[in-house]
């Protein structure tokens, strides 16, 4: 009876302190914002935060950004999971810079100036081309959304320490589920809508930090529990997991092996290079990373901040090691798939264990659960900001002024419509959220990843180094590579077809593979060759402007 | 230069700068030297990512061969795959500072007259 109570007081310290956090960093950041809201005037502090930060400042926005809740609860609850696998996302998720950093970053910063568009549509037709970059950028962003907020719901209820049959506020489990969704929704708009570029990037920055700080201070409390021995920890992760040394070597969960089934074991494996493919050509196509180029002045200032990225982010990658193989060791593989199945609360989880062993007791483990807990709200909401500004600025700048008002648009117009689409595009995302609780978080990253890569990349990559790239070339790229993504999954396991598809009772399923990347992207750079030469327009004059301007910085923005 | 020109001619006369300054030497130059290192840099890497994807695919025996304790190859492997992005952004920006942006710095400079009067900036 004792120690149920103890247990209890325990919950309700962690869930008061959360809640604390919690609002407090809500509140910093709100602060933040409406300071934001008051410096930005014009259409290019709206879009790209006036373009003064610094190369620094932005390398931690981009990783603000970039770490979601997939990076941080997901991966972190793999390798405590499958062990070794879960590290090749990490891998995938890291490497994927190179392309940003040598391919894209310092040339579209020179190119464009506030959406992916501008670059894409710079010597083509603008308004099929922006159709095009909007709807493609819009998709991506909204599968991103859907799969950061309905991990936060998903959360919640454990975070909270809502179990089946109790309430919290008055609110059971499902409640306290589409409650938090509508408050990530609502708190992301106001972001948007009020700091514009500005007042995101300061929200992620703070982020970064956040997330930083929080990984680093359990890594180190992993690796001292362990006197700093990585061999010792990884051997105790391994028992403990009940899979021995398997948990130390690829093949628990991707191209697993099936014995007596060579067919199955090829697209398994086959599933495994589509997968790493998709990680890898993704991040160079994702909308809302982007964006981040054009918010520093100049190609130098960009590389700079891909620069820091990369050392935040690889630095990051190193820790969710320490932060999974500690999970493995220290709660076991038992009590995390109790709290959640596919392992999202290994982290949080882990957070209260090493509380107990080092601050002391319940009231430790409770302390550092809820630190933890609140810096896994922090980064869910600054990545839906950077995801809903992408979007939001997508339809402003690139459907509404460029394509129905052909141009004509005032800078005035233009970013009150930025802030309609924001609201727009954040009730959407509370509603497909809402309906889409029950969708696994990892397929709607992975799928967002593969739609990137196949219908974006295609069209950037083409557009600043192929001369004879044209209007029909990126208008079939993009549609080409997106349609080929989405038609692949539907028809994929994770959909129909198997017991953990979406629609397991249905079977509609013919295409093997669960990640789409391998076919899609060769695809979408298929579709955009031939859209191009099956087109006679070309005009070298304006891609001599284009080569000259993304190369020299000529003329930039 | 030609200053003679009438009214709709300071764009067309930029178009055609454009044009004269991509087909110059310096220019030619500045984008071999880009090229000349993105390009092969990223097979390379691509091609070194792909290696590690394949391995964990198909030589699994050898990835779990322990090195040192617990350690074994596939984690180095992986571990290899973090150093490898972290030297190639190095070079990277080495390569760049020292090969790139002198280039482009000179060349914008010589630009500048005419892309000041050519449409507006930020």
């Amino acid at each position: 009876m004792t120690t149920v109570l103890a247990v209890e007081a325990g919950d309700s310290t962690a869930r008061n302190l959360t809640l604390t956090l919690f609002l407090l960093f809500v509140a910093v950041t709100l602060a933040i914002t409406v300071w934001a809201s008051r410096q930005t005037k014009t259409a290019t502090d709206f879009y790209a935060g006036g373009r003064s930060f610094s190369g620094f400042q932005n390398g931690l926005a981009i990783g603000g950004d970039y770490m979601s809740a997939a990076s941080f609860l997901g991966i972190a609850g793999l390798i405590a999971l499958y062990g070794y696998d879960g590290f090749l996302y990490s891998i995938g998720f890291l490497v994927a810079w190179l392309v940003a950093l040598l391919l894209v970053a310092e040339l579209l910063r020179n190119s464009g100036r506030y959406t992916m568009a501008d670059v894409l549509a710079f010597r083509m037709r603008q308004r099929p081309v922006r159709t095009a970059a909007a709807a493609s950028t819009i998709t991506v962003s909204i599968f991103y959304l859907l799969a950061q907020m309905v991990g936060a719901g998903a959360l919640v209820a454990l975070l909270l320490g809502i179990k089946p049959g109790t309430t919290f506020l008055g609110l059971d489990a499902d409640a306290a589920k589409i409650a938090t969704i509508i408050m990530v929704g609502a708190l992301m708009v106001t972001y948007v809508t009020v700091g514009g570029m500005k007042g995101t990037t300061y929200v992620q920055i703070v982020k970064a930090f956040l997330l930083m700080g929080g990984a680093v201070v359990m890594t180190l409390l992993v690796l001292a529990k362990y006197k700093f021995n990585l061999s010792g920890l990884l051997g105790d992760a391994a028992d403990a997991s009940g899979k021995g040394a398997a948990l130390l070597k690829p093949g628990l969960r991707y191209g697993v092996e099936t014995p007596g089934d060579a067919l199955q074991t090829f697209y398994s494996k086959l599933d495994l290079f589509s997968l790493g493919v998709a990680l890898v050509l993704g991040t160079a196509g994702l909308p809302h990373i982007l964006i981040r180029f054009y918010t520093v002045p100049t190609a130098k200032a960009a590389r700079k901040s891909v620069l820091w990225a990369i050392g935040i982010i690889g630095t990051f990658y190193l820790l969710t090691l320490a932060l999974g193989f500690g999970a493995a060791a220290l709660v076991g593989s038992e009590a995390i798939t109790a709290q959640d199945r596919a392992g999202n609360t290994a982290a949080p989880q882990l957070a209260e264990a090493l509380g107990v062993d080092f601050l002391g007791g319940e009231l430790g483990g409770a302390t550092l659960l809820a630190v933890i807990a609140a810096v896994a709200f922090a980064t869910i909401l600054a990545v839906v900001a950077g995801l809903t500004l992408a979007s939001s600025s997508s339809l402003a700048h690139d459907f509404y002024a460029n394509v129905v008002k052909n141009g004509t648009a005032s800078e005035r117009q233009e970013v009150a419509v930025a802030r309609i689409s924001a609201l727009v595009i954040g009730a959407i995302s509370i509603v497909l959220s809402i309906f889409a609780q029950n969708l696994n978080v990892a397929f709607l990253v992975a799928l967002a990843f593969a739609v990137a890569a196949s219908g974006n990349l295609p069209a950037l990559l083409y557009s600043l180094f192929w001369r004879r790239f044209n209007t029909n070339g990126a208008v079939w790229a993009i549609y080409g590579g997106l349609f080929a993504a989405v038609f692949l999954v539907f028809f994929s396991p994770v959909v129909s077809g198997s017991p953990t598809a979406m629609f397991p009772g249905h079977d509609w399923q013919w295409f093997p593979l669960s990640n789409p990347g391998l076919l899609s992207i060769p695809f979408g750079f298929l579709c955009g060759w031939f859209g191009t030469v099956i087109s006679k327009e070309r005009d070298d004059q304006r891609y001599a402007e284009l080569e000259v301007r993304s190369l020299t910085g000529a003329g930039a923005h | 230069m030609s200053t003679d020109t009438p009214a709709s001619a300071p764009a067309e006369s930029a178009a055609e700068r454009y044009l004269a300054v991509q087909r110059s030497a310096e220019f030619a130059g500045l984008r071999r030297a880009l090229r000349g290192f993105v390009f092969p840099m990223t097979v390379a890497f691509f091609l070194w990512y792909a290696l590690y994807v394949i391995l964990s695919a198909y030589a699994r025996d050898l990835m779990g061969t322990t090195i040192v304790g617990n350690i074994n190859v596939a984690l180095v492997f992986g571990l290899l795959q973090f150093a490898s992005t972290f030297l190639i952004a190095w070079l990277y920006s080495r390569y760049a500072a020292r090969r790139i942006d002198p280039v482009a710095d000179r060349i914008r400079a010589e630009m500048g007259e005419v892309t000041h009067d050519h449409g507006p900036r930020g």
